[in-house]
């Protein structure tokens, strides 16, 4: 019985047949008491401010209303960028997703017995996921320079890590049946692992690859904030200029792009699963 | 019996061609984005860079990280925790009306799909521009964060929450209908005990998802601990950006551990 059962004892029912049925009362005041608690610190903290809001709100379309009628004289010079921030995020997420293959392997508990390698490969994809994207490409940049080199890179380590994760929780969901049978038949844990259990994930993993892929378009197109390359490089230069018709035109090609992507992975993952 | 596997072989349908070309277009497609990738800095002081970065990480500035004053980790941490709390709360709060809104199995579908287009443009504009723009309406510091944070939210935890609700089943309804329930009971015994696992869960995950994102706003002078983070990167002071990312990384990590077993907890109901 825990501490909050014994505080607020649980409800008890008298059936027609004489036996006492108990229902545990809500957790529900408590989840909103901490909730609300959150709330009041965050408030204090951030300074949210209502009056701020509603008197200079308006100044928030400011830049918004800048950006319309869009520059499309500046349409020929975003080809190159988004070209890269495309190229970037195809090549990031196909190293990434490759390298996670092995430590995905690794990490599923139903595959490597030892507790002590699952438990080091886990912690080192933590590790890697709790690192900002932002925060490794700016180490990229320092490594390999400015440039698409270190946006592919960063945009790898976030599939490398975020795809790792769910490649291993995908394995050990899957039916262990053919693999015990390709063992008993005098299969290595590697044969049994590549017929039996790779065929069961490789739709899902296709279609969580490609899922990925989406998201970093939109991602790959921050990272040129801190020259790693892409849209976001132009799209810096045109805000620290105020030409924000032409932020306008960018912004317009990328949300084009972006759902043209969605829908070509949308379909492909259909057809997936 | 063997030939009846063989027979099975046999049957088995031949989709090698669509396989080789899928095989095919990859590489294309590899081929075409591997020129992106060009050394711009072949001097190997990368690897030197490199070295101090993780050098910095185990030897982080203890007085950085043990300041319990505005400008230590500790309160940093806390800044970026309610700036991702509140902006989960209020872009989850933003996101209901929209996500019932373009949701296809409840509203005609011109006005999903007018929604679901609203939701796309939301989430194509990058976290640092929609920070730009809160600045002007509340100058720097942790208010433009947590508004940016609240408007990034609305894409992701819109989209799962059409997601739960065309998943919603109608049958329970039709049957609280059959006993004569009114609307609010109908919401509060139909509606509700479906949809709030489902959406706690996805806000939890977002909720994740804001306190990495939170850094990029420090690029813009939003708030929380991106902004000491990138001076302290580019000013070579590792030990600091040690004690940052030290800070960082634990924080997400707890956070994750108790997300991870409020989730579970969620899921098995």
């Amino acid at each position: 019985m825990s501490l909050y059962d014994r505080i607020f004892r649980p409800r008890r029912y008298t059936l027609s047949d004489g036996t006492v049925v108990a229902e545990k009362r809500s957790r529900a005041p408590l989840v909103i008491l901490i909730l609300l608690a959150l709330t009041v610190v965050s408030v204090r903290i951030t300074g949210f401010n209502f009056t701020v809001l509603v008197t200079k709100g308006s100044k928030f379309f400011d830049i918004l209303k800048a950006m319309f009628p869009p520059n499309t004289a500046y349409l020929g010079k975003i080809w190159q960028p988004l070209w890269d921030t495309i190229k970037m995020s195809i090549l990031g997420s196909f190293i990434g997703a490759v390298l996670a293959i092995p430590f995905a392997v690794l990490a599923a508990s139903n595959i490597v017995t030892n507790r002590v390698v699952v438990f080091l490969v886990r912690l080192f994809l933590s590790l890697v996921r709790t690192l900002p994207t932002l925060v490794c490409a700016l180490i990229a940049t320092y490594i390999f320079g400015l440039g698409t080199m270190a946006g592919t890179c960063a945009i790898a380590v976030f599939t490398f890590a975020y795809i790792g994760k769910q490649l291993f929780e995908i394995i050990e969901t899957v039916d262990m049946g053919p693999f015990e049978s390709m063992e008993a038949l005098g299969a290595t844990r590697l044969q049994a692992f590549v017929t039996a259990v790779f065929p069961q994930v490789l739709p899902t993993y296709l279609s969580v690859s490609l899922f990925c892929l989406e998201g970093n378009v939109r991602y790959a197109s921050i990272l040129g904030y801190v020259g790693a390359g892409g849209l976001g490089l132009i799209m810096n230069e045109k805000i620290g200029w105020r030409e924000y018709d032409s932020l306008g035109m960018i912004l317009i090609v990328l949300f084009v792009t972006v759902i043209v992507i969605e829908t070509i992975s949308h379909a492909l993952r259909k057809r997936l699963t | 019996m063997n030939e009846k596997i063989l027979k099975a072989y046999a049957s088995a349908p031949k989709t090698w061609v669509w396989k080789l070309l899928a095989a095919f277009v990859v590489v294309c497609v590899l081929a075409w984005s591997g020129s992106a990738v060009k050394l711009n800095n072949p001097t190997g002081k990368g690897l030197e860079v490199a070295g101090n970065i993780l050098s910095g990480i185990f030897h982080p500035s203890a007085k950085l990280l043990l300041t319990f004053g505005t400008d230590g980790v500790p309160y940093l941490l806390l800044e970026t925790f309610c700036i991702a709390f509140l902006g989960t709360i209020v872009g989850a709060v933003i996101s209901l009306p929209l996500s019932f809104l373009s949701a296809s199995n409840l509203v005609p579908k011109w006005i999903a799909m007018i929604g679901r287009l609203l939701i796309a443009a939301i989430r194509t504009i990058p976290a640092f521009v929609y920070g730009l723009m809160f600045i002007r309406v509340t100058g720097p510091g942790p208010f433009a964060g947590l508004l940016t944070m609240s408007l990034c939210s609305i894409g992701m935890v819109s989209k799962m929450f059409i997601e739960s609700i065309e998943d919603l089943d109608k049958r329970i309804l039709e049957s609280l209908d059959a006993a004569g329930c009114t609307t609010f009971q109908k919401i509060r015994y139909g509606i509700l005990p479906q949809l709030t696992a489902d959406f706690t869960s996805t806000i939890i995950y977002r909720f994740d998802m804001n306190l990495r994102d939170a850094t990029v706003l420090g690029l813009v002078g939003a708030g929380g601990i991106g902004a000491p983070l990138i001076f302290a990167m580019s000013s070579y002071r590792w030990n600091e950006v040690g004690a940052i990312l030290l800070g960082l990384i634990i924080l997400v990590l707890i956070i994750e551990w108790i997300s991870a077993k409020i989730r579970t907890r969620l899921a098995r109901g």
